[in-house]
């Protein structure tokens, strides 16, 4: 396990210092997700992290409440807007999902695929 | 003898308390989804995001004390994105042949977005210096945060609206799907992970692999095409009628 999660930091290191060293757009882990996954591709061996890997992936939720809990002290920060933005982003939210799944469906229908 | 208090003291003011409280409220909030028969409604991090507000106020603890020992859990948010190379990799042949349905679900995913979002808002009168700082928030909050302060919104906000999103469509994304009949989990996921990021993709992950899979790709991307286009879109988004 110490091995894989070794893996899983390397890969993030390399991302964070690829991302800010180049200026990309991308934020380090998403890079690092990139890398390995093409890493991945040329080393099989690497496939040996998938444990630890689904362990994490598993329990993603969790990793996203400390940033929940800090967001309960900002909702004031929406003051009257509050209301308003809730409805926009409720409304775009389904939207966006719902032209998503439609235009994924529709262009792999066509491709037969 | 020292009493009650006195612990108390101690321990609030060291990180261990508020991990173990963070792992308990989680444990609570998943437990309480599976009872329900995982309902969507019942959402695991809202549930303990609700009970952790409520200890933090009634203990008039610090949101910075309480991260102290919450950031343990918040720093394997890094390495988690990593793995989600795993699921791509494990995915291969299916996201290979999936190629050009994903890009162009990206497109208009990412597109209706943006647009209608800034379209709601405008409607229901959002100040218009705030419509800025909505524009990104359907991207992971690392990129969000950098793409609204390139708008010049505020990123403390789009943080805020970040979270929002991501658990809006972790709760409405499955009943959609189900209202609509789609059975296709790589569609599934992938308007998932575009329309409401991590939050979405973890989400995803409680209802299929492959879901969660591609779900962790339509994050990725839309991080990318999100950064790359709203600069140029913002602006005509915003501007006045």
């Amino acid at each position: 396990m110490i091995a894989h999660l070794t893996v899983l930091l390397t890969f993030q290191l390399l991302g964070e210092a690829i991302s800010r060293g180049a200026g990309l757009p991308l934020p380090g882990p998403v890079l690092g997700m990139a890398l390995l996954f093409v890493s991945m591709l040329i080393v099989p061996r690497l496939s040996a992290i998938a444990t630890t890997a689904q362990g994490l992936l598993a329990h993603l939720s969790l990793l996203f409440v400390p940033a929940g809990v800090g967001v309960v002290g900002q909702l004031d920060r929406l003051g009257a807007d509050g209301p308003g933005l809730a409805l926009a982003i409720a409304g775009s939210t389904a939207i966006a999902i719902v032209a998503g799944v439609y235009t994924f469906l529709a262009v792999a229908k066509v491709l037969g695929r | 003898m020292t009493d009650v208090a006195e612990i108390w003291i101690y321990l609030s003011q060291g990180p261990l308390i508020w991990l173990t409280l963070t792992l308990v409220a989680y444990g609570i909030g998943d437990w309480a989804f599976r009872a329900s028969g995982r309902r969507p409604l019942v959402n695991p991090v809202l549930l303990a995001v609700a009970i952790l507000a409520v200890v933090l106020t009634a203990t008039g603890t610090a949101y910075e004390t309480y991260f102290e020992g919450a950031q343990f859990v918040h720093f394997m948010l890094g390495p988690a994105t990593v793995a989600l190379a795993v699921p791509l990799h494990a995915n291969l042949a299916l996201i290979r042949r999936s190629l050009l349905p994903m890009l162009a679900a990206l497109a208009v995913g990412a597109g209706t977005a943006m647009v209608s979002a800034v379209a709601i808002a405008r409607m229901a009168g959002v100040a218009p210096e705030t419509l800025l700082s909505l524009v990104p928030k359907s991207v992971t909050a690392p990129v969000a945060i950098g793409i609204t302060e390139a708008l010049g919104g505020q990123p403390a906000l789009t943080a805020v609206l970040v979270i929002v999103t991501g658990v809006t469509g972790a709760i409405i994304g499955t009943p959609i799907f189900n209202a609509l009949g789609i059975t296709d989990y790589r569609a599934r996921g992938f308007a998932m992970g575009v329309a409401s990021h991590g939050i979405g993709t973890a989400r995803a992950f409680q209802v299929n692999e492959t879901a969660g899979a591609f779900a962790g790709i339509g994050m990725g991307l839309n991080a990318l095409l999100t950064a790359l286009i709203a600069p140029l879109l913002a602006p005509l988004l915003v501007a006045p009628y």
